[in-house]
């Protein structure tokens, strides 16, 4: 009884669907609407109309007539709106008065400002065109590159000469984020890390009986490469989207103006005591991660493998030197600068709005860490060639 | 240089503004902007939204090169100036930026220290002193350990202004005052700028389009116009509003009401 019921409501609903009927009185179209204009139901296309309009004859004027309308909101307004555009485009008039009071007062409201200020779309032009047009851009975006470096070098000029406007405790500040605060994340990865490259070696080594040199493999691995790498790619996660967003921030907030009217820099009170601080903290972070990758490896060497601990030790002692240990920390260190800037720079460029603050942040990891492999790649190449 | 028939008196006054044209790439915002501003005047730059009043203002400021026309400061050319010049002026400037645009990680006395620990030979302790008083003179003493989170909008915009005031600048630029305050609290920062503008001689150019603001402060406005894409009229602004010969302009200030004659 009750499905029924429902059944029969369903059905008279579907009755009750705003309808469009058209009719030709002489030289006049004359369109009735009826039924339940809602903005939950389904919104009649305005083809039928234009079809009428096009002829043969094509109608001297529309009227409508809305005596069969039950109830309606502004989807008979959109309605109306799609035919005026075809009637415009056709230079037929529109005769409003068959209209409920409200919906005729509504459409001309919507019709009281001509319409205006439509986005052109960049015109699309040969495909030589769109090359140049390309080609400017990379141009531009090289330039916007430069020009934000010679900046950072001039303000990084000010500050070795002591003439650079920031604040000491900021520095500090800064400092303290990105090396201690950052020291738990290091631990925990690179800890992790020389446990993955040790058992990775261990299962080769172990066939051919050299399961000892796990502790070479680990050692001058995490020493060489992999820490500086590591703890590169967590910094431009913490540090160089965290720069890019307050940067970002700063410059939604018009901070960055009011320092460039009170005659501050904000490259040297922003962008280098942050270059600075990640440049003074990613050598730390590197030796810190070296060790803590030897431990992972250590723990999968004597836990698992066998190996005595004064075995490993004496191993990995014998296996790592100055010319594994240097060019790791300087390989951090130029990581460490390359996700200043990249964060710094894109949070400079950073546009007015939150959401642009977010793509400030997302392309400052993605640049960070798109470089960090480019110079990783590099630095194999170079030390390759000088055979270190 | 092709001088055009607008050009008015030799530019002597305490700001000049001589032929602008202000753009965005190839988008004009305003041409041929021709006033000038005196000391101790408020001056209001007033005009529908998107008229490009901000932007005049950031020109003033240095903030974006002209796109031809100059800008003097007491007679003197600030368009053609050298870098360090622009610095030197801009000493004498304070602005109140929208939303005050205070330093996030600054407490509000560190806020105001900022420029007077640049610019004057202060000792650390009168600073703080000089901190605490332009705070009380905004009406927020006590306030001096407060980061900008912790207060509300409209003791933010008055801490900018105590912080646009640290150095007692020569001309006091504010952009849109009344934005996001509510009526009494934006009749009392109209109330400050006409007591420092009387006790202190400042200077102020302010960009608003809030009539009650207008005719309280304004001593002359310049009306930028959206369509025409220049300066309409520029007076007094109760002048303006029963003498102006452009209709849009008094439509302005009366705010779209029917003139009754």
């Amino acid at each position: 009884m009750r499905s029924r019921r429902s059944g029969a409501a369903a059905a008279a609903q579907a009755q009750d669907l705003a309808k469009v009927s058209l009719q030709r009185e002489g030289d006049q179209l004359v369109v009735g609407l009826a039924g339940s204009w809602q903005i939950s139901a389904h919104l009649p296309g305005t083809t039928a109309v234009e079809a009428a309009l096009d002829g043969p004859p094509p109608p001297e004027g529309i009227q409508f007539d809305s005596a069969g309308i039950e109830s309606w909101d502004s989807t008979v307004v959109t309605f109306l709106m799609g035919v005026e555009n075809a009637a415009d485009s056709r230079s037929i008039p529109v005769d409003h008065a068959g209209l409920p009071d409200g919906v005729r007062r509504l459409v001309e409201l919507a019709r009281a400002v001509p319409e205006r200020g439509t986005r052109t779309e960049e015109p699309k032009g040969s495909p030589l065109a769109r090359i140049g047009r390309l080609g400017m851009r990379v141009y531009d975006g090289a330039l916007g590159e430069l020009e934000f470096l010679g900046e950072v070098a001039r303000a990084f000029g000010a500050f070795v000469r002591g003439k650079a406007r920031y604040r000491k405790s900021d520095l500090r500040l800064l400092i303290q984020q990105a090396g201690a605060d950052a020291l738990g994340i290091a631990s925990l990865v690179s800890l992790l890390f020389g446990l993955i490259l040790a058992f990775v070696g261990a299962v080769q080594l172990q066939q051919f009986g050299a399961a000892i040199y796990v502790a070479d493999l680990v050692g001058v691995g995490m020493v060489r490469d992999m820490a500086a790498f590591m703890t590169a790619i967590i910094v431009a996660g913490r540090s160089g989207a965290a720069y890019a967003a307050q940067i970002g921030t700063m410059k939604v907030t018009e901070e960055i103006d009011a320092l460039r009217t009170t005659g501050i820099s904000p490259m040297e009170f922003l962008v280098v005591p942050r270059v600075v601080a990640l440049v003074l903290m990613m050598p730390l972070l590197t030796v810190y991660a070296d060790l803590m990758g030897i431990l992972g490896g250590y723990l999968v060497g004597v836990g698992l493998l066998n190996i005595s601990p004064m075995a490993y030790i004496q191993q990995t002692i014998g296996a790592v030197n100055m010319t594994h240990f240097f060019p790791g920390v300087i390989k951090g260190t130029i990581y460490g600068l390359l996700v200043a800037l990249a964060g710094c720079k894109q949070g400079m460029a950073a546009g007015n709005s939150a959401s642009a603050v977010g793509d400030a942040a997302t392309r400052a990891v993605v640049n960070g860490v798109v470089a960090i492999i480019v110079a990783c790649g590099v630095a194999q190449v170079v030390s390759w060639v000088f055979g270190i | 240089m092709i001088e055009t028939t607008t050009v008015s008196a030799p530019p002597t006054d305490q700001i000049s503004v001589r032929n602008l044209t202000m753009s965005y790439g190839d988008f004009v915002v305003m041409r041929d902007l021709n006033f000038d501003v005196s000391p101790g005047e408020v001056f209001v730059i007033m005009g529908g939204s998107g008229c490009g009043k901000s932007t005049l203002m950031r020109h003033l400021l240095g903030m974006i090169e002209p796109a031809s026309g100059e800008i003097f400061y007491g007679g003197e050319s600030f368009t053609a100036a050298s870098r360090e010049v622009r610095e030197s002026y801009l000493r004498r400037f304070g602005v109140l930026f929208q939303g005050g645009a205070l330093w996030s990680s600054m407490t509000l006395a560190e806020n105001i220290a900022l420029p007077l620990e640049e610019y004057s030979g202060l000792r650390a302790a009168d600073i703080r002193d000089v901190a605490s008083l332009k705070l009380s003179l905004v009406g927020l003493r006590g306030f001096e350990d407060y980061y900008p989170s912790e207060i509300s909008g409209g003791m933010r915009k008055r801490a900018g202004l105590a912080r646009a005031m640290a150095l007692d600048p020569e001309i006091l630029f504010v952009d849109e005052p009344s934005a996001g305050l509510d009526p009494i609290s934006s009749r009392l920062l109209d109330d400050l700028i006409l007591e420092l503008k009387e006790s202190l001689g400042t200077t102020f150019v302010v960009v608003t389009h809030e009539l009650a603001s207008i005719f309280t402060i304004a001593s002359k406005a310049i009306f930028l116009d959206t369509n025409t894409r220049t300066a309409t009229a520029i007076g007094p602004p109760a002048e303006l509003r029963d003498h102006s010969q452009d209709p849009a302009v008094r439509a302005f200030l009366r705010r779209g009401e029917e003139e009754h004659e």
